[in-house]
């Protein structure tokens, strides 16, 4: 059996294995990775995203264990230190020794570090594993209260991201870059100031055309010297200067290597050793190296082709780029910079929005050749994949803010979607309509498009409708319309009846499911009462019951306890209520008291009671905000840096009371420690020494989220505001029983377009959803004060209308642990 | 057969809105009377998939012309004219005759 031997398990190296075993179902070949990192291969193109949940595990690639393949032997934490060609082996660090058929180079390359005196002093880090980004944060967390400012050498698309992971932990970034451009790379002048602009209006330095002279240690900081004299005191430095192919072993074993380094490796990738390949950032494919994932997993599967097989030689690469840095997008595919013979470049600099867009063509100005988008990337896709080929429009028309917009149909079938993976157009078609891939999941699944960078996958969407697969949003059968647009249709006409809904838009009686969707529209456009008029009967139980339905028929009561801040007096009249009624009592997971075992009949009486003493609806029962988790912040806590609790009692009695598709949980924290784990809510908020951070999108359940950084820094007038529309935004537009991940994940453009219509108004409905929830605020009352004061609505609370009063003889407890608990006649049979 | 029934009022009509459910107690059963836009129907209270007494408060409306009610604890559909349920096999209730008389609710038993 031939052994093949990979040094290194990086993204490339999983991609070879992944290709080989996918080859050779067999097991034809032996495969032993060595590697040199104590993990296995993760997502290093999602790097920066690692500061977001400090979850390694977040950032794993698929299947890179190869748990249960026995035909895989991977080495952890062990590097191949020699190569010994004549005899076929390497040499790894443990000692031992691996003898070889074909032994493949996939070492990646490493940080460059500029022989600037002081790059050895601690506080000063390179930018390139998940340990370099935990050695960072340590060191950021180390300097405590009062830490500020932290310096990135090389204003790279690395270096960028360096600065965003630093400011994501509560840094001030500058950036030093020696060209007299950020991203000089892909961007030109022009593209550069604008991005410059963009960059420095986010609390980012930027230092162009100047060289880092010294660094030098004062106490615990560090002093910067530039080139241009200018002396930058801060608390640690990221060398993100560019990076270096790790050739050495090549280099020592005698292999050839490129003129500018780089294991040299034909258009087979293979090095002057025809058994040693060399591929990913390490490999210099006729004398070019390259600093980004897709040519890697080119060669990857070029290499994998010829072991089992076939043939394949590299094809031309597309080394396009996009990021999205803080907010500001920064694009730059093909020749970006005109180098072809006779290209013309036409540019539209808007300084006003801040956008820079320049696209380069042919000299006959037909066909496009590359391009440079800053501030706006929106036509990133369509203009990447018609690379080299005719344009649909006038260039100038391409380019205006309100152009001829490019459409998927004008791509031609083999038009790259998705460059990290090669997937083209014509591809991703066939799997659409042969193979029913009929959601973006399944397309990535079956096609691999979308499963790298991921700014691929608008596109998947928008190709799935082009092949007219309309995901059904259907309510139920008795609406064709899905939950937004009956909210859009219910706002629209004022209709207040769920009668007239159904038989205006509908057909049928409506069923459990529509009409509960139809009720929480019209509580959230303010119709008063949950159970006035029509709306009682469309309530599922536990809304009409103001309650919590338990397995045995009973429920549960839980009254409001803003932030879990709660009064000695307050908690006796519950302990009284439930010992008076005989509640089971239990602290919930948020941050409350549920009272269980209550009977019909008895709520009114124990609300009553609780109502009197000042305690309010919970609405534990509703598809609405629950609770906003509080931790006890900067009042008692020796951390804290804001009042935590204060916030959290704010904004619960803010939204309380707020119908929603789903619940809304919310979460403040005092400082980052994040004691109220508000990033696992649907919105949280974190206290930073400027102001708030607020989060989105989190939840725990089935399928945790960590919610997602919306904006940072803010005050508390901007948070509330942004919080406002957030929730105004969702409500209208979401799913029926859809949280707020899924909706965001959901939304044509995620969190960016998120953020860009409720922060920047992109498509003027802001003052509307503010208008929205002032009303939801002026209109709240307590649902269960309003049952209360009405004699026909407490009718409603008996177990028997022939017999009001008369408890239902079906429910009965037993004790356990000194309190009660139902017992249980039967056991239920869950199905789902 | 209807000669054999007996009827026992439940209460007015007026106090079961359009399109939602009561619950009775008839001779120690507890039975469930609904109200849809075309009539009353009364099934048993027992939901057999929860365990517990609780189908009166289910939500009514139709699956396909057919009028049901929806379980409140686990959304199982049962048939307002037959008992059957239309999500579980073989499962259903019983069914209960019920007429209005000079505005009140009548339910029978055999
Ligand atoms: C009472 C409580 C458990 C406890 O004793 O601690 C509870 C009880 C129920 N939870 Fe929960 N959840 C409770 C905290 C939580 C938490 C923790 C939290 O809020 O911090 C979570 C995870 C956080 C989250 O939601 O993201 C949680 C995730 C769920 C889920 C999964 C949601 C998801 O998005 O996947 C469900 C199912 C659902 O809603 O579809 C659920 C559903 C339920 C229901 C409503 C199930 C049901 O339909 O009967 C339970 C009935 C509540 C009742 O009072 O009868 N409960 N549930 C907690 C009430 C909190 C409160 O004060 O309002
Ligand atoms: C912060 C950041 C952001 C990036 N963003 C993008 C982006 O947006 N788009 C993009 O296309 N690319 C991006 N990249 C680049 C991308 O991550 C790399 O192109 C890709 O990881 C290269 O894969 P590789 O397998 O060749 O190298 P690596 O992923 O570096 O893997 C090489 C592995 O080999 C190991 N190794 C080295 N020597 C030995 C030895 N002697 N024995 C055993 N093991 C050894 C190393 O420890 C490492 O684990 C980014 C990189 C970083 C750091
Ligand atoms: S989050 Fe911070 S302020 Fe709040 S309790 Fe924890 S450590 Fe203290
Ligand atoms: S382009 Fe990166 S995942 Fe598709």
């Amino acid at each position: 059996m031939p052994t093949m031997v990979v040094a290194g398990h990086g993204m490339v190296a999983h991609r070879l294995v992944e290709a080989v075993r996918v080859a050779d179902p067999a097991g034809e070949w032996r495969i032993v990775v060595l590697a040199e990192e104590s993990r296995p291969a993760y997502d290093r193109v999602a790097l920066t995203s690692y500061v977001e949940s400090w979850d390694p595990a977040a950032l794993a690639l698929p299947g890179n264990d190869y748990a249960g393949d026995d035909a895989v032997d991977l080495r952890l934490g062990d590097a191949v230190i020699s190569v010994d060609r004549d005899a076929k082996t390497v040499t790894a660090a443990s000692g031992s020794v691996q003898s070889y058929d074909v032994l493949v180079l996939a070492t990646g390359s490493r940080p460059f570090v500029p022989p600037v005196p002081g790059r050895d002093l601690p506080g000063v880090f390179v930018y390139r594993t998940i340990e370099d980004l935990d050695a960072i944060r340590e060191a950021a967390e180390r300097r405590g209260r009062g830490r500020r400012a932290a310096m990135v050498i090389g204003g790279g698309l690395l270096g960028l991201e360096a600065a965003k992971a630093l400011r994501d932990l509560g840094l001030s970034p500058h950036v030093v870059e020696m060209a007299p451009r950020l991203m000089p790379l892909q961007v030109d002048d022009g593209g550069g100031g604008v991005l410059r602009r963009l960059i420095a209006d986010l609390d980012v330095t930027v230092h162009t055309g100047t060289s880092t002279e010294a660094i030098s240690a004062d106490g615990p900081r560090l002093l910067a010297r530039l080139g241009n004299g200018t002396e930058l005191d801060v608390d640690l430095v990221v060398f993100s200067a560019g990076i270096r192919p790790r050739d050495d072993l090549a280099r020592e074993s005698g292999l050839d290597v490129g003129e500018r380094g780089g294991v040299l490796v034909d258009a087979t990738c293979r090095t002057s050793d025809p058994s040693v390949y060399a591929i990913g950032e390490c490999a210099a494919v006729e004398g070019r190296v390259y600093g980004i994932v897709a040519p890697g997993y080119a060669m990857a599967e070029v290499v994998a082709a010829q072991l089992t097989g076939g043939t394949a030689t590299f094809p031309e690469p597309d080394t396009a780029t996009k990021l999205k840095l803080m907010g500001v997008d920064v694009a730059s595919f093909g020749d970006a910079h005109a180098a072809t013979e006779g290209a013309l470049e036409v540019a539209v600099n808007d300084a006003v929005a801040g956008t820079y867009k320049k696209l380069v063509v042919s000299d006959d100005g037909r066909t496009l050749l590359g391009g440079v988008l800053v501030g706006d990337a929106a036509e990133y896709n369509t203009l990447r994949a018609l690379v080299g080929r005719p344009l649909p429009a006038e260039p100038v028309a391409l380019l205006a803010p309100t152009g001829a917009a490019v459409g998927v149909d004008a791509l031609p079938d083999e038009a790259q979607i998705c460059s990290c993976n090669g997937v083209s157009k014509g591809a991703l078609t066939r799997a659409i309509t042969m193979d029913g891939c009929e959601s973006v999941s399944k397309l990535k699944t079956c096609t691999r498009a979308g499963t790298s960078c991921g700014s691929c996958v608008p596109m998947l969407a928008k190709l799935l409708n082009a092949c007219g697969v309309e995901q059904s949003k259907a309510l139920c059968e008795h609406f064709t319309q899905s939950r937004a647009e009956l909210f859009e249709i219910i706002r629209a006409t004022r209709i207040t009846t769920f009668s007239e809904v159904v038989s205006r838009y509908g057909m049928g009686t409506g069923c459990a499911v529509c009409k509960p969707a139809v009720a929480s529209i019209l509580a959230t456009l303010g119709n008063g009462h949950i159970l006035a008029g029509d709306q009682a009967a469309l309530q599922d139980t536990n809304d009409r019951f103001l309650a919590n339905l338990q397995r045995n028929g009973s429920y549960s009561v839980v009254p409001r306890i803003p932030g879990g801040e709660i009064t000695p007096d307050k908690l006796m009249v519950i302990a009284q209520v439930a010992q008076d009624f005989g509640l089971y009592t239990k602290i919930t997971g948020g941050q409350r008291i549920d009272l269980l075992g209550a009977t019909v009949d008895h709520l009114p009486d124990i609300w009553r009671r609780l109502v009197d003493a000042g305690f309010e609806s919970g609405h534990a029962y509703g598809k609405s905000l629950r609770t906003v988790k509080s931790c006890v912040g900067s009042t008692w806590c020796r951390y804290g840096v804001q009042d935590s609790v204060g916030l959290a009692i704010d904004l619960e009695l803010r939204y309380r009371g707020l119908r929603s598709p789903h619940k809304i949980k919310a979460g403040v924290s005092g400082c980052a420690r994040e004691c109220a784990e508000a990033r696992g809510k649907d919105f949280g908020v974190i206290a930073t020494e400027h102001g708030w951070n607020l989060y989105v999108g989190g939840n725990g359940g089935a399928t945790p989220r960590h919610a997602e950084l919306l904006v940072s820094d803010v005050d508390t007038e901007t948070l509330v505001r942004t919080i406002d529309r957030f929730l105004m935004f969702y409500v209208r537009t979401a799913d029926r029983l859809q949280r707020t991940a899924p909706w965001i994940e959901e939304l044509d453009g995620g969190l960016d377009h998120l953020r860009a219509v409720i922060v920047d108004d992109s498509l003027g409905i802001c003052e509307d959803l503010d208008a929205a929830m002032a009303k939801h605020i002026e209109d709240y009352t307590d649902e269960w004060r309003g049952v209360l004061e009405d004699p026909d609505k407490l009718a409603r609370f008996s177990s028997f209308v022939n017999a009001p009063g008369a408890p239902d003889p079906s429910i009965s407890f037993r004790a356990e642990r000194e309190q009660k608990i139902p017992v249980l006649l039967g056991v239920p049979e869950v199905r789902r | 057969m209807t000669s054999l029934m007996t009827w026992t009022a439940v209460c007015p009509a007026a106090q079961v809105p359009e399109f939602s459910g009561v619950a009775a107690l008839v001779g120690g059963q507890q039975i469930a009377v609904f109200r849809t836009a075309d009539g009353w129907y009364g099934l048993s209270n027992w939901d057999p998939c929860s365990q517990a007494a609780v189908l009166s408060r289910g939500i009514v409306g139709d699956a396909g012309g057919e009028p049901v009610v929806a379980s409140p604890v686990y959304k199982e559909r049962f048939s307002l004219r037959s008992g059957q349920c239309l999500d579980g096999d073989g499962v259903s209730v019983p069914v209960y005759p019920v007429r209005v008389r000079e505005g009140v609710v009548e339910v029978g038993s055999p």
